[in-house]
């Protein structure tokens, strides 16, 4: 596995008009990596995300994917980049007025030739892999919430893309559950060779599957690189290492 | 030595003593049953006798019955006081729940966010800053106005991306709903139109001018403003609650980030839609007018249904027809330009949403009014 940095983030800063969310962020995602983006609530993670996938220009600095200045970039430049990315929200961020399937098969539709048959073929399966088989014609309001999010994963897979940004897979999802989740995400990672970016605060999960990481300080709005999280743990910033042990070091 | 003292209060039977055990310390005593469905004593006490050189309080609770947030309200304002005044405080003397509550209580500091100006301002301030957001807000509806363009530039080339059958959904929801609402209105309007006739003609014994009078009223004029203004209220209204819902939900967010226009997805259907039901229910609701007046004539004010119906042939020319029609599409697409910008607009709570709706109505009546104005005064200065 090559580690060409696929992602590089240099000197952003985000904020909400005057309110600074997040400075001086420096990171560098490599391809096939899993990186953990963890830090406590409100501490600017989905801000950074927006940021990330061309929702919310930052206040400063450069987001590049494969050298490609992306901000800088026209809007067609950017739209291109966007096309590799799959990203599932926070909520699940499921069209209320689509079933299931048609949720998925949007994408689809919108960026492949594939006849229907084809495109019902593949919507059922990515259905099958986040363990939704069977739930095709249902709407968003008939589901629960972890429901929704995995269908929003399933979404976002759709289109194979390159990297796969997720917004805390986790929470919000039984245990076992978030277990297969994580599995899924390796095996993505594995078989198709996926950069997988995770927004999460679930400890089990971040030390299971995080390959790369940072930590979003909410005091001193900057971040700490972390490297693996499983170093972290035993011999990080003692911040991080208080977050990862739940406040007990 | 007991120095201040507050009586029971009630039922409960629950106490408040505060003694001075030493020259500069405190003792709260506490008894009895402290719950929120009781009433609560005030701090006041306690912080008088703060500021009367206390700098260390302690508690005794050992007659303390029942206690719940109560208790513990009242004990978090009077710590807060106490570190305000820089007293020492032993919670030694409370039970132990009550303290461990309080001590998570205080656990995260009060983050520091940026200040609200929720503050009540005053007057010429509130003007002064609604002036200049309305003045701001100009240009987004400028640039949503283009958007809309672009975007139906490339439904007429053949590239625009939405769904068929949201288009007939929202066609249905707009045209046939909406038909017994409008039906009522434009026949009382049509009603009144033809009194309001009957009363003046009297004047000069010209009663069968009615018929004109309603026909080229509600053709050209009334029924399309009455139309549009029904349709701002029922349609405008639901579709910023829809899409704004949508922006809450961040399913607009994720349409931008697959490439695709929310504005080809969502708002290209809806002023289609608009635009193609709201002139067919003006010239429903000019019919409906019409038969109101005849109503009215023939019953009242004894004009025969022959003549009516004659004078009404006469007055009307296909020009005012298209007067209306014209007039409705326009009100169509003001409404549903209204209702999706604010929808777009609409910030993440759902009290934005409830805003949103408000908001559709008023811009998009308000935006009818302009276009009626000015094409009335167009079409007159064209004679048409
Ligand atoms: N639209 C907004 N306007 C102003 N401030 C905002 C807005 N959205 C978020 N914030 C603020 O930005 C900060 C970061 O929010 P963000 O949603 O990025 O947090 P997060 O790290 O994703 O938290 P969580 O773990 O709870 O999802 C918060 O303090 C929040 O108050
Ligand atoms: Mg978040």
């Amino acid at each position: 596995m090559e580690r060409a940095p696929q992602i590089e983030v240099r000197g952003v800063a985000m904020g909400y008009g005057e309110f600074v969310v997040q400075s001086d962020l420096n990171f560098s995602v490599g391809k096939g990596d899993v990186f953990i983006i963890m830090g406590g609530n409100g501490c600017g993670k989905t801000t950074l995300m927006r940021a990330l996938i061309g929702l919310q220009r930052p206040a400063a600095g450069t987001v590049r994917y494969d050298g490609e200045d992306f901000w800088g970039a026209t809007e067609e430049g950017r739209e291109r980049m966007k096309r590799r990315l799959g990203i599932m929200f926070q909520g699940g961020a499921l069209w209320s007025s689509l079933t299931l399937a048609e949720n998925v098969a949007l994408p689809l539709a919108e960026y492949t030739d594939f006849p229907p048959a084809r495109i019902a073929e593949i919507v059922s399966f990515k259905l099958a892999l986040v363990g939704l088989a069977g739930f095709e014609d249902f709407y968003p309001s008939e589901l629960s919430g972890g429901m929704k999010k995995r269908a929003g994963l399933a979404r976002a897979m759709a289109l194979d893309p390159d990297i796969l940004i997720i917004d805390e897979p986790s929470s919000g999802l039984d245990p076992l559950t978030a277990r297969r989740l994580d599995d899924l995400i390796l095996e993505l990672r594995d078989s198709l060779g996926t950069t997988i970016i995770v927004i999460s605060h679930d400890l089990s999960s971040i030390l299971a599957i995080g390959s790369d990481s940072i930590y979003l300080d909410a005091d001193t709005r900057t971040m700490i690189a972390t490297g693996n999280p499983r170093e972290a743990l035993r011999t990080g910033d003692p911040r991080v290492r208080h977050f990862l042990t739940r406040g007990s070091q | 030595m007991t120095l201040a003292h507050e009586a029971a209060a009630g039922e409960a039977g629950r106490k408040l003593e505060l003694r001075r055990p030493a020259e500069d310390s405190l003792e709260v005593v506490l008894s009895g049953r402290w719950c929120l469905d009781g009433t609560l004593p005030a701090r006041d006490a306690v912080e008088r006798e703060l500021g009367a050189g206390v700098r260390r309080l302690t508690f005794a609770a050992g007659a303390l019955g029942e206690w719940d947030s109560g208790l513990l309200t009242f004990l978090a304002g009077v710590l807060k006081a106490c570190a305000a005044r820089g007293v020492a405080v032993e919670q030694g003397g409370l039970p132990e729940g009550v303290r461990h509550l309080l001590a998570m209580a205080s656990a995260v500091p009060e983050q520091k966010v940026p200040q609200r100006d929720a503050a009540a301002q005053s007057l010429p301030a509130r003007v002064g800053k609604a002036t200049l957001e309305l003045v701001r807000g100009a240009p987004a509806m400028l640039r949503f106005l283009g958007e809309i363009t672009l975007s139906f530039m490339r439904f007429f080339s053949g590239r625009a991306h939405f769904r068929m059958s949201d288009l007939w959904l929202e066609v249905e929801q707009v045209g046939p709903r909406a038909l017994p609402i409008v039906s009522v209105i434009s026949f009382l309007v049509g009603l009144i139109l033809a009194y309001l006739g009957a009363d003046q003609l009297k004047l000069v014994g010209a009663q069968i001018f009615i018929a004109d009078l309603v026909a080229i009223g509600m053709v050209r004029e009334v029924g399309a403003l009455m139309t549009g203004i029904i349709i701002a209220g029922r349609t405008g209204a639901a579709f910023a609650a829809q899409l704004g819902t949508m922006q809450v939900n961040e399913e607009i967010d994720a349409f931008r980030t697959l490439g695709i226009s929310p504005v080809d997805f969502l708002v290209l259907p809806r002023m289609l839609a608009l635009m193609l039901m709201v002139p067919l229910l003006t010239l429903y609701a000019g019919f409906v007018g019409m038969f109101a007046g005849l109503v009215v004539s023939v019953t009242i004010f004894d004009i025969s249904l022959f003549e009516y119906y004659n004078e009404t042939l006469r007055a009307l020319e296909l020009k005012h027809f298209w007067v209306g029609l014209s007039k409705g599409t326009v009100y169509g697409a003001m409404v549903a330009f209204a209702g999706c910008l604010r929808g777009m607009q609409c910030g993440r709570s759902a009290e934005a949403v409830g805003e949103a709706a408000t908001s559709a109505v008023v811009t998009g009546i308000l935006l009818i009014t302009i276009a009626a104005s000015v094409m009335t005064i167009v079409y007159y200065q064209l004679d048409i």
